[in-house]
């Protein structure tokens, strides 16, 4: 039953081949050779330095919410990296290969890619960057803030945490290692039916692009069950769905819309799979395929997917707002409801990515319509943002100006939002760089989230700061980019351009590819100051290391443990009073105040199962990308059997004693008092009211230890 | 700065949770388990939406439909096979209840067997079809036919795994609190399959029988 194949196969090596590897090309084999010296280097300074050990015992086999989140979030940067390669590539193209007189190199008849490389480049960029940069890098915030921001001490499953992460490395290594073995898909990051049938596209591409796909789908299903039980199970007493932060909130209708929309995207790829592995006939051009199908069914996972990464992004910037005000967030209802309904709405709007399919004018009005919907609860979330500034007390610290910067692209991106929502609109602009500027504007609102969390949350994380300097410097270097290179792109898209031209005809539009390539310069220029701003940073974090309340200003519960966060995050579970319990603490004097006694905790243990799944998944994604059917049973084998393996072992996981807690924690408050030094923190209201507490230790009085409650005895 | 909302007196909470409050571990594993069931459904549901899409006339390019392939009959009889399963799966639980390991084992080893009927006849039924040149490939209809019921089988095939591991499970480690939660899962995992396989029935092989 399984098809036949253009090119060569034998039964060892399936379709790999020397040929396969583009030993040839003017501009990946440098890279190969670039990549694999910097990767040799790293292994030998890993080596040279005796990490492997600490590397395999506190990364690789690790269970903490923690670490798997700042594993994520690297990869997500990595990935970003990678993506805005690809972006500076497609923008160098289009600046040069303007007009039947430009010049070509490297076999480009204009430019220097080739059409076929050209394609796969602008696929890459876009799978990359939304399912590899923006879909890790949210996960990972989720990963390390919504435990603690719930007063639980891991994730629900903290072993299927580590499972997700690997997937979602075994899906970036599949992506990366298409760039050297064989070429990536050529059909733009969402596939149209039929170019990649077989028949079409008779390389190993489509097949690369389909499996790093299914693991990034599998990874992120199981990222999403693990956070949503997480929220309904892991809460600490009396952190009731009232008093849940925002953050929490959007990752709860975040996740509900992962849950039941990657599914969606697992079948329509499934159904790819057939039809190229097994001759099926579900989206072919004969034989009863219907090409709409897939269009149909991969917008379905499509379009609630972009809901999936915006929602994470709303809910950043609903905690970094009020900080940065100094008020508790406007219209915390409103706020919950809004981002609920969005995950609602985000089920019935697919259709509008094609409007031209020519489904009639109810269809399309339907689902316009719907699409205007939209805007509603994103309009309350942009007026409760905009009245939770209003007469605030407004700081403006470079995590501020990225969700402000945030802000504005929203509304740029929603406006013309609401345009290509109009059908009659739509199809005069569709498929142009209209649309393209569009998306951008709104995956921006993403990107700036993410970087106003990382300069946010950093402090909790690491216990100390970032860089102001650096910070301000990269955001205006990547906002400067960002306006260089959009506002040229929807001009263009106005003026009839199309999206994915690896030549432009028309002459006329050189001077606005030429500003865009200067934007993208200036963003390498923000680049570089990211890479300055992390030098500088772990460069002096002595002087700028922080205590809990990192900000003076921080209102929810994960203000309230240390800076940073100790692996079993609270050393006894708090116990929540109010919906901004660290704001409540800190205005009501409560904030120094430390448990009396300590309880054993019982914690999970490191496994090294879930790399090796991991790895295993990808052994399975690299040999059904070639058809080596023997590896493919073999992976398939060996993941079953270790799952099952693990399941008869289980986990019992360890008591760390009350007495080894209690030592650590002594050290943190040392610490911690070591630099508050009471001259910042201190409360400022209700100060007395600990004192009359008989029931409740002062922070001062428990170890013996200064701080800054003393002077008021 | 306004104080934030909360009808707490900061001078008598409590700060810290005093009673060591534990999570249940059972009920973390099946809340988790059923919402992986609830995406396994909508992965049903996609396949549905992809079958209806392609059950038009068109869909089969004038080749063979199910209403000259499907027998309502022998399915029958894989159904029966499946919800027999189903049941005495159900008679094992209730031995668990009573801390009954041999009534579990039996009810285990009862599912395995009528799950392994359902499967054999649905194999053979495959390989008959193979042998009257319908297949996957035959058209983008019987392609939804095929690529539908099979996925379900391989839920019926992974399901059949996992029975035999829990046996082994109850065998060895007895009634601990992982051993009792996978069997929960795995009733919660079986029975789903049971009601897809009821949409399966009706909508693909009764209402294909039909049309």
């Amino acid at each position: 039953m399984l098809v036949d194949l253009a090119g060569g196969w034998n039964p060892l090596v399936g379709r790999l081949a020397w040929s396969q590897i583009p030993y040839d090309n003017p501009i990946l084999a440098p890279l190969f050779v670039a990549v694999v010296l910097g990767a040799l280097m790293l292994l030998g300074l890993i080596t040279y330095y005796g990490k492997w050990t600490y590397l395999w015992r506190e990364w690789l086999t690790t269970v903490d919410h923690k670490k798997l989140g700042i594993m994520y979030i690297i990869i997500g940067l990595v990935m970003l990296f990678r993506g805005f390669i690809d972006g500076l590539m497609i923008r160098t193209q289009q600046a040069w290969a303007v007009g039947s007189q430009s010049s070509g190199v490297f076999g480009a008849l204009h430019g220097y890619l080739t059409p076929f490389h050209f394609g796969q480049i602008y696929s890459a960029h876009g799978l990359i960057m939304i399912l590899l940069a923006a879909t890790p890098l949210l996960v990972g915030f989720m990963n390390i803030i919504v435990p603690i921001q719930i007063g639980a001490r891991d994730m629900a499953y903290p072993y299927l945490n580590a499972l997700g992460l690997w997937l979602t490395a075994a899906a970036g290594a599949l992506i990366m290692i298409s760039l050297f073995i064989g070429d990536f898909a050529h059909n733009g990051w969402f596939g149209y039916a039929p170019i990649f049938e077989l028949q079409y596209s008779p390389g190993v591409g489509v097949d690369y692009w389909m499996w790093t796909l299914q693991l990034v789908a599998l990874g992120t299903t199981l990222g999403g069950i693990n956070i949503l039980s997480t929220i309904i199970k892991m809460r600490a007493p009396g952190m009731t769905w009232g008093r849940l932060p925002i953050f929490v909130w959007a990752s709860l209708s975040a996740n509900v819309i992962a849950l039941t929309s990657f599914p969606a995207l697992q079948v329509a790829l499934a159904l790819v799979a057939a039809d190229r592995y097994l001759g099926a006939h579900f989206f072919t051009a004969g034989l009863g395929g219907n090409l709409m199908l897939y269009t149909n069914l991969f917008w379905i996972w499509g379009h609630p997917e972009v809901y999936f990464v915006i929602l994470p992004a709303f809910g950043m910037m609903s905690e970094i707002f009020p900080t940065f005000s100094e008020k508790p967030l406007f219209g915390y209802v409103t706020m919950v409801l809004a981002s609920i309904a969005i995950a609602g709405v985000s089920w019935l709007v697919w259709l509008h990515h094609f409007f031209t399919m020519g489904a009639g004018p109810y269809v399309n009005s339907a689902f316009s319509v719907a699409t205007m919907l939209v805007g509603i609860p994103t309009g309350v979330k942009v007026f409760n943002w905009a009245f939770t500034m209003y007469r605030g007390r407004l700081t403006f610290n470079a995590a501020m100006l990225w969700a402000i910067g945030a802000l504005f692209l929203l509304l740029i991106g929603g406006l013309t939002g609401m345009m290509l929502a109009i059908p009659a609109i739509n199809y005069m602009v569709h498929n142009s760089v209209f649309v393209v500027a569009h998306f951008h504007s709104m995956l921006m609102v993403i990107v700036y989230a993410i970087f106003a969390s990382v300069i946010y949350w950093f402090p909790k994380v690491f216990g100390f700061k970032l860089d102001e300097f650096w910070a301000k410097t990269m955001f205006w270097l990547f906002s400067a980019g960002t306006a260089l290179v959009f506002v040229p792109m929807y001009m263009l898209g106005f003026m009839g351009m199309t999206r994915r031209l690896d030549y432009v005809f028309n002459t006329a539009w050189q001077p606005y590819l030429l500003v865009m390539e200067l934007g993208i310069v200036v963003y390498m220029f923000s680049v570089f100051a990211f890479f300055a701003l992390l030098y500088v940073s772990i460069r002096d974090h002595a002087k700028n290391r922080v205590g809990a309340d990192a900000w003076g200003t921080s209102r929810s519960l994960e203000w309230i443990t240390h800076s940073p966060v100790p692996f079993y995050n609270f050393a006894v579970v708090p116990q929540i009073n109010a919906r901004d319990e660290a704001a409540w603490r800190r205005e009501n004097g409560l904030e120094h105040i430390q448990p009396d006694h300590y309880d054993d905790i019982h914690m999970p243990n490191n496994t090294g199962v879930a790399i090796i799944l991991g790895g295993l998944s990808f052994t399975l994604g690299f040999a059904l990308t070639w058809r080596i059917w023997w590896l493919c049973l073999l992976s398939l084998i060996a993941i079953i059997a270790l799952v099952i393996y693990r399941s008869f072992k289980g986990d019992p996981g360890y008591i760390l004693t009350a007495a080894e807690l209690e030592k650590m924690e002594q050290e943190a408050i040392r610490r911690a008092s070591r630099i508050d030094g009471g001259h910042h923190l201190r409360p400022v209201r209700g100060d007395g009211w600990a004192q009359e507490r008989a029931d409740l230790p002062a922070a001062g009085t428990l170890y013996g230890l200064s701080s800054p409650m003393d002077h008021h005895k | 700065m306004r104080p934030p909302a909360s009808d707490v007196d900061p001078k008598t909470a409590e700060l810290w949770d005093r009673h060591q409050h534990q999570h249940d571990v059972i009920s973390t594993r099946t809340l988790g388990y059923f919402l992986y069931l609830l995406s396994d459904a909508m992965l049903f549901a996609t396949l549905f939406a992809a079958y209806g899409v392609l059950s038009y006339q068109h869909s089969y390019f004038g080749g063979p439909t199910p209403a000259d392939f499907v027998k309502p009959w022998y399915t029958f009889a894989q159904t029966m096979a499946l919800f027999l399963s189903v049941l005495a799966y159900g008679f094992g639980m209730n031995a668990l209840k009573n801390k009954n390991k041999g009534g579990v084992i039996n009810g285990l080893l009862s599912a395995f067997i009528l799950g392994a009927l359902f499967l054999a006849l649905d194999i053979h039924d495959m390989a008959h079809l193979a042998s009257l040149g319908v297949s996957v490939a035959t058209s983008g209809g019987v392609s939804a036919f095929v690529v539908l019921t099979q996925v379900h089988a391989t839920h019926i095939f992974f399901g059949l795994i996992w029975i035999l591991v829990m046996m082994a499970q109850v065998m060895t480690k007895g009634f601990t609190t992982e051993v009792v939660g996978r069997l929960l899962t795995l009733r919660m995992f079986w029975h789903l399959q049971a009601i897809i396989w009821v949409f399966v029935y009706v909508f693909v092989y009764l209402w294909g029988y039909m049309s």
